[in-house]
């Protein structure tokens, strides 16, 4: 489903990640970990398109097509999904209208009629209780005044509604307490399909407990160092990040 | 100074007296009186140059360069307002065809106890002493040459009385079309609007431009607001890529009474409109919301006041605009607090957000307080769309024309959904969005 075949990419000038290579199969989580600054969250923005970074080489394959080229929106629209670490106060664009717009966007570049408004509404409501969304929320402006643990239900209420095959969880956990932690959690395990992949990219075990990976590859320096089942989560949230440096180091 | 600038100046000045020439004995009236005198203040000061402080952004050079018609014939018919697609609203709808009644495209459906509406001319006709008492009472302190000039040269425009208790059901709408087809031309409308103690009105000024000559409207209104009165009053432009307009609306607000205005300027060349407030009342509330659109080489020029006179009042602001191209907006907004008005509050925020790297936004707040128990706040924001937010949208599928679009229309909401006017309100709802979508 995905291919990343040697990506580099840098920002202003700087190389941040320095030839990574990842392949995701349907219906599998791999979590991304490592330590600050190993070019994590630069992961996920370049697979999202974020543009102020450069990619300076390698590929990166997703349904048999190359997504590099492609715009943030058309990206989404083919089934990739960013749930991000700082969600984006709108004033003015309700949550529900903005859900629309973009559900109908999508609709659009596959070639599909837009919903209508009793359908979408429907489809939205079903969505919120799955993922335990107060549909208050949705009348009000997207994401504006929310609570830490709002913005984050948010976003994965969005992955509901939006429906991708590959969901991109970017520090999901930062600055959430335990208990919004857990709902947020359970609300990307009722998503969890066969068909449907997530990478989860997390400084920290203690997500981990709760979205079960297949797989744990740790990032350092820009590079994949390490790959591992889902114990090797279990290692590092044991004994830190030093004794993989330590390898990398001594390998040269 | 240009040999033109005079030209304009002169030619003005020798047509009032060619005017005044074949009046007989109306001349000696208190209302030619006025004009009179607004003739020899608008002599005195001259148009105003870039030197002057209240004119330093907005260059009039443009706009008296070439002469107009200030008394041209018009054949604008039903079939000329379709191509206008002026909305359609249950209202008082009164039309001024270069700057005169049209009664013809014109319906006053309000009952005449709730509410004395005529032109201005045909109010003079009926009670001339009546209108001479209004007629620039509000204005006549003001120092600037374009109300003086108006002053000058009024004929015509809305007169408007609402007595003491009345609610006025049906809003009022003053169309002013310039039919500019032919040649150039110019139009000094003059309105005056007088509110009872606890009326209440709503009604609004839509400027228009018929054809691609030059067109420049010089419009004044006087807004009298009685004790309790409720007053929601707007003022929308969307005029042509060869239209000057300099409009003044000055209220003066009593005890108790509560004003809503709501400018909106969509499109025209140089736009220059001055809203003046005295809150000469206690317990009032002012509340001016403003919207902007310049585009290509327009320019947008927005002076307002806000002069608490009296304790005890507050006056509320929100100013907003988007820039595009090579276009120019001035934002000057003033607060004046007299030694009387204590426990004053007010406050002023103009937002704006500049899309093109040749678009230039001036703001000046200008805060003048001469009592201490008050609270004053203003502040400006110049930028650019947020970028993040765009990622954000464009990463959920939506693309980057329809996320700007979606971004602009949610900046202006806040301005548009004040405008209590539905027909009005939607109607700027459909151009907006149309205009963010034409790029």
């Amino acid at each position: 489903m995905l291919s990343i075949n040697d990506l580099r990419a840098s920002i202003e000038g700087k190389e941040i990640l320095k030839g990574i290579n990842l392949e995701v199969k349907p219906g599998e989580v791999h979590a991304i970990m490592g330590p600050n600054g190993s070019g994590k969250s630069t992961l996920a923005s370049v697979l999202a398109g974020r543009e102020e970074y450069e990619v300076t080489g390698g590929n990166v394959v997703f349904d048999g097509k190359d997504i590099l080229e492609m715009a943030p929106e058309e990206r989404a629209a083919e089934g990739i999904f960013l749930a991000f670490q700082y969600p984006v106060e709108i004033p003015g664009v309700t949550t529900i209208n903005f859900l629309k717009t973009a559900v109908n966007e999508i609709r659009k570049y596959k070639g599909e009629s837009p919903l209508d408004a009793a359908q979408f509404l429907k489809m939205v409501r079903e969505k919120a209780k799955l993922v335990s969304m107060n549909d208050s929320l949705l009348k009000r402006a997207l994401n504006e005044g929310f609570s830490g643990g709002e913005k984050k239900r948010n976003e994965v209420f969005q992955m509901a509604v939006l429906e991708p095959k590959l969901a991109i969880l970017d520090e999901t956990d930062s600055g959430l307490d335990i208990d919004a932690l857990r709902i947020v959690a359970e609300g990307v395990n009722s998503l969890r399909s066969p068909e449907r992949s997530t990478i989860v990219v997390t400084h920290y075990q203690r997500l981990l407990d709760y979205i079960v990976p297949d797989y744990v590859h740790v990032l350092y320096k820009g590079r994949i160092v390490k790959s591992g089942p889902k114990e090797l989560a279990l290692e590092l949230e044991e004994k830190g990040y030093d004794w993989i440096k330590a390898e990398v180091e001594a390998v040269g | 100074m240009s040999n033109e600038t005079i030209d304009l100046k002169t030619r003005l000045i020798t047509d009032f007296h060619a005017r005044e020439a074949v009046m007989n004995g109306e001349a000696s009236s208190e209302f030619h009186q006025k004009k009179r005198a607004g003739l020899a203040l608008f002599e005195q000061l001259g148009f105003p140059t870039i030197k002057h402080e209240e004119w330093k952004y907005s260059n009039v050079r443009d706009l008296i360069s070439v002469s107009y018609d200030f008394n041209a014939e018009s054949s604008i018919g039903l079939a000329e307002l379709e191509d206008l697609k002026v909305p359609k609203q249950e209202a008082n709808i009164l039309y001024f065809v270069n700057g005169r009644y049209n009664e013809e495209l014109s319906a006053i459906i309000s009952p005449v106890g709730q509410i004395t509406i005529s032109s201005l001319a045909d109010a003079y006709k009926n009670d001339p002493a009546k209108v001479a008492s209004f007629f620039n009472e509000l204005t006549k302190d003001a120092n600037d040459a374009f109300t003086a000039l108006n002053t000058a040269f009024a004929q015509d425009g809305v007169f408007i009385h609402i007595p003491d208790n009345q609610s006025v059901e049906h809003p009022i709408i003053l169309r002013f079309v310039s039919d500019a087809r032919e040649q150039n031309v110019g139009s000094q409308p003059r309105n005056i609007i007088s509110v009872g103690k606890n009326a209440h009105v709503k009604l609004a000024e839509a400027f228009r431009t018929l054809g691609d000559q030059r067109s420049f409207t010089n419009a004044v209104t006087e807004i009298q607001v009685a004790e309790e009165a409720n007053v929601q009053y707007y003022k929308v432009q969307n005029e042509s890529e060869n239209a000057y307009h300099i409009g003044t609306t000055q209220v003066r607000m009593l005890d108790r009474s509560h004003f809503y205005a709501g400018t909106v300027t969509l499109n025209g060349k140089f736009t220059r409109n001055n809203l003046n407030i005295v809150l000469d009342g206690e317990h009032c509330d002012a509340h001016m919301y403003g919207l902007y659109f310049p585009d290509g080489s327009q320019h947008v020029d927005n002076h307002t006041v806000a002069d608490h006179q009296k304790p005890n009042s507050e006056s509320n602001e929100l100013y907003k605009g988007i820039l595009r191209d090579k276009s120019k907006g001035v934002f000057n907004g003033k607060i004046f607090v007299r030694p009387d008005a204590q426990k004053t509050n007010a406050f002023q925020s103009c937002k704006n957000i500049v899309l093109s790297p040749d678009a230039t936004m001036n703001t000046k707040p200008q805060l003048e307080i001469f009592a201490d128990d008050v609270k004053c706040s203003h502040g400006t924001t110049t930028g650019q769309i947020d970028e993040e937010a765009l990622f954000y949208m464009r990463s959920r599928g939506i693309s980057q024309s329809e996320a700007m679009s979606l971004l602009m229309f949610a900046f202006c909401a806040d301005v548009v959904s004040q405008i209590k006017i539905d027909s009005v309100r939607e109607y700027l709802e459909n151009v907006i969005t149309q205009k963010l979508a034409s790029k």
